[in-house]
């Protein structure tokens, strides 16, 4: 895939990391604030994509990212769902049960296991983005030789 | 009930397995697109309507770009005529007319067990539902989270968060299946 204009490159060199870290925020102030893990997640997989279209790649390290970014989607549900089953052990036998501390409302550090729900669905969220995005373009790659 | 899951069920597995062996790209999304339908009429069966409604609109989304991209590929046209002449009389083509039967049959199965499932569904126009008022009562107090959407999204339902991750993470698993090229050839 053919990077663009320096320009571009270079816009894309200073955007990134800030809506990179603004998905974070989102993340993990989900408990808190408007948005949460989907919402998060997709601002993330929004940066990767950005520095992608911006600088171009070879097929090769493509797909190398793909390999990466699905074992990353795989391994975030499975934590999900790990978080989910823990609470069955730990709340006397109820799925989903709240089992951590809540703490003080209005506090970064607060609901419990929701921030880690949170956190868990954002990187699965951006990951399955980001690999269907690395698909179509490996895809389109891929005929064209 | 179960048995109209089950059918529709081992329908869904058919066609996974029909995707993973189509020769053409094309009928490999189509097949895709009856485990994904399916998996809503699955939905609906289980009392689950707003993971139907997400299920819906992501199949139908992933399946139009896909589609689309696969369209703008090359690709084979399958030409199948109506009738075959063979010395000077025409006959029917006997595999045409079976698979629009086979069409027919399944998209008529599939419109009846939709029926079925969404007749248990609350009534058009009734939306004051059993649960919304537990759900605001104490939301914050019960859950310790300020944001009552996630209160709601990631304690009281759950399960309902796990099935739109679970959504997610089989679009991700139909679109490296289907658009794996070098797997196929070798």
């Amino acid at each position: 895939m053919q990077g663009m204009s320096i320009i571009v490159k270079k816009v894309a060199q200073l955007l990134s990391g800030l809506i990179f870290m603004y998905g974070i925020y989102i993340i993990t102030h989900g408990h808190l604030t408007p948005g949460g893990g989907f919402a998060g997640g997709a601002i993330l997989a929004g940066s990767l994509i950005l520095l992608v279209l911006a600088f171009g790649s070879d097929v090769m390290r493509l797909q190398k990212r793909e390999a990466g970014s699905s074992i990353m989607e795989s391994a975030a549900i499975l934590g999900f769902l790990l978080l989910a089953v823990a609470a069955i052990i730990a709340g006397a036998g109820i799925f989903f049960y709240n089992y951590l501390p809540k703490g003080q409302l209005f506090h970064l550090v607060s609901a419990g296991v929701i921030p880690l729900y949170n956190i868990m669905v954002g990187i699965e969220v951006a990951a399955a983005l980001f690999t269907i995005f690395l698909a179509l373009v490996i895809y389109k790659e891929e005929l064209k030789q | 009930m179960e048995i109209i899951l089950s059918v529709i069920l081992i329908f869904m597995i058919l066609g996974a397995i029909f995707a993973l062996h189509a020769k053409d790209l094309l009928s490999a999304l189509v097949s895709m697109g009856i485990v994904g339908y399916g998996l809503v009429i699955c939905f609906l069966l289980l009392k689950a309507p707003d993971l139907a409604i997400v299920q819906i609109v992501v199949e139908t989304i992933t399946l139009i770009i896909m589609v689309a991209i696969v369209l703008d590929s090359t690709r084979h046209e399958l030409k199948e005529k109506a009738a075959i002449r063979h010395d000077g009389q025409s006959f029917m083509n006997t595999r045409l007319v079976g698979n629009i039967f086979i069409a027919v049959f399944l998209g008529l199965v599939l419109f009846y067990s939709f029926r079925l499932a969404s007749a248990h569904l609350t009534e058009f126009g009734e939306h004051g539902l059993r649960m919304a008022g537990a759900y605001m009562e104490g939301a914050a107090g019960k859950t310790g989270s300020v944001n009552l959407v996630t209160g709601v999204l990631f304690d009281f339902r759950g399960y309902d968060t796990l099935g739109e991750a679970t959504i997610l993470f089989t679009a991700v698993v139909g679109v490296l299946t289907v658009l794996r090229l070098k797997g196929k050839h070798s």
